[in-house]
């Protein structure tokens, strides 16, 4: 087995019985990374020379005793996350050239627990997309069929993990943007609880619902990068300061006697039948570890769609004002005056996705649809909320598909904005809640392509989150496939 | 209809983006789409429902006044497009 298959708990392992180097696990990934990566194209930029010399550091770490938790595993960031010093670009032209004055906290956070960043991910641009085609940067492809998009939005993050281009990643999530790409490629992919993690660095899409979170190829490797990342932030004003637990502890524990409650809003048409025969195998392996799987309802779910195209749109048409050519980003050439700088810089530096967005939030905020519009979505929002606070009330967790489809082709969806949005049915309803969610791999199509369910749990429950996950993947026992690149 | 081309021009007025005859039309097809599939949402009864905001209900996460370590005006201004001394320079708005 080469060093860049490995997880992040055996490399740790290898690491600390002096078996391998940090330095020799680095070259390992940047030689998987010069193989198949023009194939894939996960990543925006890479930073070898960096990583490199922070392989060195972990190695002299090591060599003293006193490594930092991380030390010496290689991990990718989506390029959404601020690195310093370092270009971000959001996926972005308007961004293309910004290199920002200071690193995310989650950032700060790996670099101090030691980890080796091996570059920053292609994504949607700004986050918006169920794809990763609308990167200015070019379309990321899917590892197990390379005609097939990864999903998005951080579809280079999990892309990277499944193709071994790094050990692990980081995503963020404000509609299923880890949960979708981590199902259609075969990893894992938590988005925590809103609040759980800082997004101090983080740059903004809808600040309501984004959320960061880790790609791993197991659950155990996913509960060592909460560890790394959860925890209180005085910097960001939604950070929430609840105690983090050691959710390694939560692994190994079982579910036996646990209620695990299957929304019925979620197994319906529009869901494809391999993936709902897999959803039922895992319904199935989660009753025979001791846990009683009852039929519950979330009744406001068919309405969530809808909720989330406005809200997100809404909160971005703001967030996204700031990109006005004045301060940093693209600045158009030649205009006349104020006005038209900031229309033509936005409007050469936007794509079209992000225009779509900005147009449809700014038209549901303006003056007289605000109402029908914005108050409206915002008050099923909290319907939303009560029908998961009632559920949670006598379920310990919630069983779904993650995804309705397995990955779908590049192109099929590009012409049918609302289409393309279908695909996070089952993914955004956790945000407008702000409950955390994890996917996990449940099994392939037909076509050997990667199927993955849904978990989720009430506020700050990530530990249970971590609990059934784990037992879940050690009882379905799935067979560990690679995509064949 | 639930948004004409005329209304699209003026979002987009609003939003600062520009965009040509073709692209007006594409949006408000689209848009509308859109917007006729959100339609479902005003049969449901939010009667007395308050608006939600926040996840999580916090109270403003306040901090003491006081000064702290903060970006020079050099690494604030590295990214800027157009800069003179320690200012961001723009088209002239004043005549």
């Amino acid at each position: 087995m080469e060093l860049y298959e490995r997880t992040i708990h055996e490399l740790q392992r290898l690491l600390r019985d002096g078996e391998t180097t940090a330095v020799e696990i680095c070259r390992s990934v940047f030689a998987r990374i010069e193989a198949v990566e023009p194939r894939v194209h996960a990543y925006i930029a890479l930073m070898r020379e960096p990583a490199m010399a922070a392989a060195a550091a972990a190695d002299e770490a090591i060599r003293r005793g006193d490594p930092p938790p991380l030390a010496g595993i290689p991990i990718a960031l989506k390029d959404i996350y601020c690195t310093k010093g370092f270009p971000t670009t959001c996926g972005s032209r308007i961004l293309q050239n910004f290199v920002p004055p200071y690193d995310a906290a989650v950032v700060e956070k790996l670099r101090a627990a030691g980890a080796v960043f091996t570059g920053k991910t292609n994504m949607d641009e700004f986050a918006m997309g169920s794809s990763t085609e609308n990167s200015a940067f070019g379309v990321t492809r899917n590892p197990w069929d390379l005609d097939r998009i990864p999903g998005g939005s951080s579809g280079g993050s999990a892309a990277a993990v499944a193709a071994d281009l790094c050990i692990a990643s980081l995503g963020s999530d404000t509609g299923g943007s880890i949960r979708q790409p981590a199902s259609l490629c075969g990893v894992v992919g938590m988005k925590p609880t809103y609040g759980r993690v800082s997004r101090f660095g983080l740059i903004a899409f809808a600040s309501s619902l984004d959320q960061i979170g880790p790609f791993t190829k197991d659950v155990e490797d996913c509960a060592i990068l909460m560890n790394a990342i959860a925890g209180y932030d005085p910097r960001e004003s939604t950070s929430v300061p609840e105690e983090v637990p050691d959710y390694r502890g939560f692994l190994g524990r079982g579910i036996e006697g646990w209620t695990v409650g299957i929304p019925r809003e979620y197994f319906v048409a529009g869901i494809d039948p391999e993936v709902l025969a897999c959803v039922r195998g895992a319904i199935r392996v989660v009753e025979s570890l001791g846990a009683r799987c009852v039929d519950v309802s979330l009744p406001h779910t068919e309405h969530c769609l809808s909720v989330y195209y406005i809200i997100a749109p809404a909160e971005a048409s703001s967030n996204l004002a700031r990109y006005d050519g004045v301060k940093y980003g693209y600045r158009a050439e030649g205009a006349a005056d104020l006005l038209e700088m900031y229309k033509k810089s936005r409007s050469e530096g936007f794509g079209p996705e992000v225009k779509r967005r900005i147009m449809l939030g700014t038209y549901a905020l303006s003056s007289g649809y605000y109402d029908a519009y914005y108050k409206k979505a915002s008050q099923v929002r909290a319907l939303v909320r009560n029908d998961f606070d009632e559920v949670f009330r006598s379920c310990d967790a919630l069983l779904t598909p993650t995804t309705p489809t397995p990955a779908f082709r590049i192109g099929e969806k590009t012409a049918d904005p609302l289409q393309m949005y279908l695909s996070d049915i089952c993914t955004i309803s956790a945000n407008m809640a702000g409950i955390p969610g994890i996917s996990v791999p449940c099994g392939y199509s037909s076509e050997g392509l990667p199927i993955g369910v849904q978990f989720l749990a009430g506020h700050f429950a990530e530990g249970k989150l971590l609990q059934i996950a784990a037992a879940f993947e050690k009882g379905a026992n799935i067979p560990r496939r690679k995509p064949k690149l | 209809m639930k948004i004409t081309k005329d209304e699209v021009a003026y979002v987009a007025h609003l939003a600062r983006l520009s965009f040509g005859e073709a692209e007006i039309e594409t949006f408000t097809s689209q848009l509308n789409d859109i917007l006729l599939y959100m339609e479902k949402l005003s049969a449901v009864d939010t009667a007395g429902i308050p608006p939600m905001t926040h996840a999580i209900v916090r109270k403003n996460a306040f901090r003491d006044d006081t000064v702290q370590a903060s970006l020079s005006a050099d690494a604030a201004l590295a990214n800027a497009p157009d800069r003179r001394g320690d200012f961001f320079r723009v088209p002239r708005v004043i005549e």
